[in-house]
Parts: C-alpha cells; sequence; structure tokens
C-alpha cells in the first residue's frame, strides 16, 4: 500500500457550541479520487475549508506524506500543495486569462532597474497549461476570464492549480452550475489530473458525476462520516439513498402515494 | 479591423470617443474656433489639477474602494504649507512636508479604518472629509485669527511647483504628465498594478493568493491623499495665498473623470489612460463650453448627459471585451 497523501485522524470541528464535524477520518492517496457525497449543510464546506487552512480543527489531527501538518493560514496549506478551486473557477472576470493565471505570482523581465510584468510569458504559459487539459479552444491569453464558459473557466482553474505544483486538488462542486456537455469537460479534466498523480477530492451532490470518476467515495451526512466505500460497492441508489438520510428518498414516495389516495389522485401542489 | 477590435476591447476606448465626441460636438454646434481652444491654457491647467486627484482615485476604485476624503485634504494640503511657511515664516520645506506629511497621516487613518472594520470606504472617508474640514477650519483661525493665509515661496520653490509656463500653463501639467507615465507603468506593467486588478476582482482570492491586500490598500489610500495635499500645495505657492474653502468640487468631478475614463465603479476593471483621458474629456467640457457661443450654464448639462453616456458605453465595451475574441484567420 502506498502512503495516503493526505489523511484526516478523528478531525471534529466546533464553531462556539455548535459542533459541525465530528471524528472525520478520511485519506486519499495520489493518482486516486476521492469523492465527498452529501446534501446541504452536510459539512463540506466546513471540511473543505479545513483542508484548506481557512479553519483549524478543534481537535483531530492532519497528516500528510506520513508526517503531521497543522495550517495556520491558506498559504500554509498552498504551500504544501494543497489548491482549492470553488464553483465558479476564474474568479477575477475582468482579467485577462494570463494575468489571472499568475495572480501573486507574476512573471517579471527586467528592463534596466525596472521589473516589468511580462505579459507575453504570462500569456503562453497560462495558454498551453490550459491547452495541455484537452481545452484547445482557448488560444488567446488575453482574452477576459467573464468571456469564457464555466466549463471552462473551471479547466483554466484546474490547470492553474496543476500549473503550480499543487499535489491535492480539492474541487468544491466543479459542476453544480454546469450543463450536461460543460459538466463531462470537467470530468474528463479531473480524470486527467488524476492520471498525472494528483490526489483529488471531488465534491459534489451529483451522484452521476461522482461515479463517473470516483475511485473512493465518503458520505457526509450532518457532519459525520455515514459511509466510506471503494468504487462498484454500491449502486447509485443506494448513494442518493444514504445522501438524503437513508430511507427518506423510499418514504417520500409512501408518503406521496398516501397523500395522492386521500387527496383524489392530485399530488401536493408545490409551495410558491 | 482587429486594430479597430482591439481598441474597442480596451477600458479607455469609451473615454477617447468621449473626448472626440465633445470636442466635435464644441465645434460644430457652438462654433468653437479649434485653433483658440486648443492653444488654451485654461482648461490644460484644469485638467492638470484634477487629474493628479484622478489617478490615484481611479486606482483606489479599481482596487475596489472610494476615497472621496480630497475634497477637505486639497485645501488641508495649501493651509498646511501656508501656515507653517506663510504664517510662521519656517522653512519652505518644512512647510511642504508638513502638507504631504498630513497627506501620509490622513491616507493611513482612511486605510486602516478601511481594512480593520467593514464599514465602506465611501463612509469612512466622508467622516473623515467632513473632520478634517473642521480640522483645517478650526486650526487656521485658533492660529492666525483668519481663515486665509498668505504664503511668499522662495524661487526655486515656485519654479517648480508654481510657476506659470509661457505666462499662463501651470507647471503642475508636467507633473501630471509625468504622473501619469508612472502610474501607466506600475499599474499595467508591473505585478503591483496586477494585484490592485485581482483586489477589485475578488479581495478574498486575491489574499488567498497571497496579495498583501491590507497593505496595499493602506497604500493606496496615502497616495490618494498625498496627492490630494500635493495639488493643494502647489496651489498654494502658485497663488500667494491658501483658503481653507474650496475643494469639495474636486471630488465629483474626479469621479465623473474617473468613471468617463472607463474604470468600473464596484472594481477590478479601468485603465490608467483611460483615467486620463476621462480628465481630458471633463476638462475640455467644462472650460470649453467659453470658447463657445452656448451660454455657460449648460456645460453642467452636457457634463451629466457625458457622464451617463459614457457609462452607457463603457458598460457596452466591457460587455464587447468579455464576448470578444480574436477570430483566427480562416
Amino acid at each position: 500500500m502506498t502512503q495516503p497523501v493526505l489523511e484526516l485522524r478523528n478531525v471534529n470541528k466546533s464553531f462556539g457550541p455548535i459542533d459541525v464535524l465530528h471524528d472525520i477520518n478520511l485519506t486519499v492517496k495520489a493518482g486516486e479520487v476521492l469523492c465527498l457525497l452529501g446534501d446541504n449543510g452536510a459539512g463540506k464546506s466546513t471540511l473543505i475549508k479545513t483542508l484548506a487552512g481557512v479553519h483549524k480543527p478543534t481537535t483531530g489531527e492532519i497528516w500528510m506524506d506520513g508526517e503531521q501538518v497543522s495550517f495556520e493560514k491558506p498559504k500554509d496549506a498552498a504551500d504544501r500543495g494543497i489548491a482549492t478551486v470553488h464553483q465558479f473557477g476564474g474568479t477575477f472576470p475582468l482579467m485577462s486569462i494570463g494575468r489571472s493565471f499568475f495572480v501573486g505570482v507574476e512573471p517579471v523581465k527586467k528592463i534596466g532597474p525596472f521589473k516589468i510584468f511580462d505579459r507575453k510569458t504570462a500569456n503562453e504559459t497560462a495558454v498551453k497549461a490550459v491547452q495541455e487539459f484537452g481545452i484547445t479552444r482557448i488560444d488567446d491569453g488575453d482574452r477576459l476570464i467573464g468571456g469564457l464558459s464555466g466549463g471552462e473557466r473551471q479547466s483554466l482553474a484546474i490547470a492553474r492549480a496543476v500549473h503550480f505544483g499543487a499535489r491535492v486538488l480539492i474541487l468544491d462542486e466543479p459542476t453544480a452550475a454546469l450543463g450536461v456537455k460543460q459538466s463531462s469537460h470537467v470530468l474528463r479534466i479531473i480524470l486527467e489530473a488524476r492520471k498525472r498523480g494528483l490526489a483529488v477530492i471531488f465534491i459534489t451532490h451529483q451522484v452521476t458525476h461522482a461515479m463517473a470518476v470516483g475511485d473512493h467515495f465518503a458520505v457526509l451526512i450532518r457532519g459525520a462520516v455515514a459511509a466510506n466505500f471503494m468504487r462498484g460497492e454500491k449502486t447509485r441508489e443506494e448513494i442518493t439513498d444514504l445522501m438524503a438520510g437513508g430511507e427518506a428518498l423510499a418514504s417520500l414516495d409512501t408518503e406521496l402515494e398516501g397523500y395522492m389516495e386521500t387527496h383524489e389522485g392530485h399530488p401536493p401542489q408545490p409551495v410558491a | 479591423m482587429t486594430a479597430l477590435s482591439d481598441f474597442m476591447r480596451r477600458p479607455e476606448a469609451g473615454s477617447v470617443l468621449s473626448l472626440i465626441a465633445v470636442i466635435a460636438f464644441f465645434v460644430i454646434f457652438g462654433g468653437a474656433n479649434i485653433g483658440n481652444f486648443l492653444g488654451a491654457a485654461s482648461w490644460v491647467n484644469l485638467a492638470a489639477n484634477l487629474g493628479i486627484v484622478a489617478i490615484p482615485m481611479g486606482m483606489l476604485m479599481i482596487a475596489g474602494e472610494l476615497d472621496i476624503s480630497i475634497g477637505a485634504m486639497i485645501p488641508a494640503g495649501s493651509m498646511t504649507v501656508a501656515i507653517l511657511s506663510g504664517y510662521y515664516e519656517l522653512p519652505i520645506l518644512v512647510g511642504m512636508a508638513g502638507a504631504l506629511g498630513l497627506g501620509v497621516v490622513v491616507g493611513l487613518v482612511n486605510g486602516i479604518l478601511t481594512v480593520r472594520t467593514s464599514v465602506p470606504s465611501l463612509i469612512i472617508t466622508l467622516g473623515t472629509l467632513v473632520a478634517m474640514q473642521g480640522i483645517v477650519l478650526s486650526a487656521s483661525v485658533l492660529l492666525t485669527g483668519n481663515a486665509s493665509v498668505a504664503l511668499t515661496a522662495p524661487v526655486w520653490t515656485k519654479a517648480i511647483f508654481g510657476q506659470l509656463i509661457g505666462g499662463s500653463y501651470q507647471i503642475i501639467i508636467l507633473w501630471w504628465l509625468a504622473m501619469t507615465v508612472v502610474f501607466v507603468v506600475i499599474m499595467h506593467h508591473t505585478r503591483y498594478g496586477n494585484w490592485i486588478f485581482a483586489m477589485g476582482g475578488d479581495k478574498v482570492s486575491a489574499r488567498n493568493a497571497g496579495i498583501p491586500t491590507d497593505r496595499m490598500t493602506i497604500f493606496l489610500f496615502v497616495l490618494s491623499a498625498v496627492a490630494a495635499s500635493f495639488v493643494g500645495m502647489c496651489g498654494a505657492i502658485l497663488f500667494n495665498s491658501a483658503q481653507v474653502s474650496g475643494g469639495m468640487n474636486y471630488i465629483f468631478n474626479a469621479v465623473v473623470s474617473v468613471v468617463v475614463g472607463g474604470v468600473l465603479l464596484t472594481g477590478g476593471f479601468g485603465s490608467v489612460w483611460g483615467i486620463f483621458f476621462g480628465t481630458l474629456t471633463f476638462a475640455v467640457v467644462n472650460q470649453g463650453i467659453y470658447f463657445t457661443q452656448l451660454d455657460r450654464n449648460w456645460s453642467s448639462l452636457i457634463i451629466g448627459v457625458m457622464l451617463l453616456a459614457a457609462v452607457l458605453v463603457n458598460n457596452r465595451f466591457r460587455a464587447f471585451a468579455l464576448t470578444a475574441s480574436r477570430k483566427k484567420p480562416a
């Protein structure tokens, strides 16, 4: 067995009196996609933020490559190679591809005593990095991020993370706002990142997307890992039921039927 | 057509077109003698004084902040140099250091309050605006017993800060041009400029990317306050006196110039060239009216309409910049 890149051991997080995460134990290895599934409010975002160094665990340990680590600020996690890509990918819609790719680490060339932003290098590097991920439609580094499609933005953000040496890629609902075709682009890029040996943590509540790329699944319910299983061990229906809190969906079916019987056959009106 | 479409994608496109439009308007409808007008100093002087406060204001706006305390910092700068070096007859260098130092202090207050609290910088600088007006008026009356103070600056100081070149062009025009070039380079060709754009786009992401957003914000506020007191200081040296009042017009005029110049009010988009052309456009409308047969009272109307038109055009161009990509040759 190879050593996990990132491991959480009995991580708890509470904000004041409110416990958000309970005894989370998770591991992710290089070249593996861990899908983190859970309904809204299950604690997914808190978990991501803990991994990304935004929050510190109240108790419990985070291990990377066999040694215990502690993140005081997001920069510490980033320096360790943990990169988070958020739902909307590029966050600077009015900046060019080349400029936003290098925010904070701008390439410069020296002209006399001055350090001048090297736009050409920035654009070329950014375009090359994203094209290597198969997005060949991006060919002009001067284009503004806001002009890209949602899938292209996600791809660019992932390419950026990989370019800057990310080893653990945390994707926060990358497909939530995307159409079918755009989503498949992003899923393909996740597979490409896995092929390059990254550890990917893919947060989603779309079971189909998780099943398409995941090696390893964890379902989060009310801040605890309710299930932790490998690819092929559970069916889609089982996972969906788990996410919805066990029997909830099945009982909803019976509830609906019961309602229709007592109300002359029409289903409940949706609440306006 | 690539050149044209590349131009339209730039933030300053709208302001260049506005400038052409207002000059054309005056020539066609006002019967302005273009030769007289272009040679006149009045609008260049106005543009230079306004431009020096408009550039930092625009940079702050690109970073997602706003500083309206400049309206009090201009008289504060001129009163400080006049009280120190005019009334108390201290060396002029002390007076100038006092004026610019006051700018640093007020800029630090604005900047630190902005990064330490969640209060919008518009409100914070509104507070410092009013407070500084009070301080300047009380201090002036308390110290000199007057609201207007005379200042006789040495020859070398006048030559650098308060000279009239060719009898009518203020030397501050050269300061303005130099400042424009310096900040075009900083804003568009160094990493610091990139940081400012990133801060205006998304401050949290910018901070996570390792940009010292707090220090940058404070620096921009200091720059803005120092620029405003510099304009006041130069005015006092040029006119040999300083008044407590004045400066309030600069707030709105600078905002108009910056917005006409294509800077997005909510931050993240704009250019120093745009601010430059926006300031020129404003000055042309404000002063150009005197060169036409039009009644001068119309100039505010023109500025108002121009502001609205420029914002609409800039929005249009920004949408264009977002969607347009260079077409590959077929």
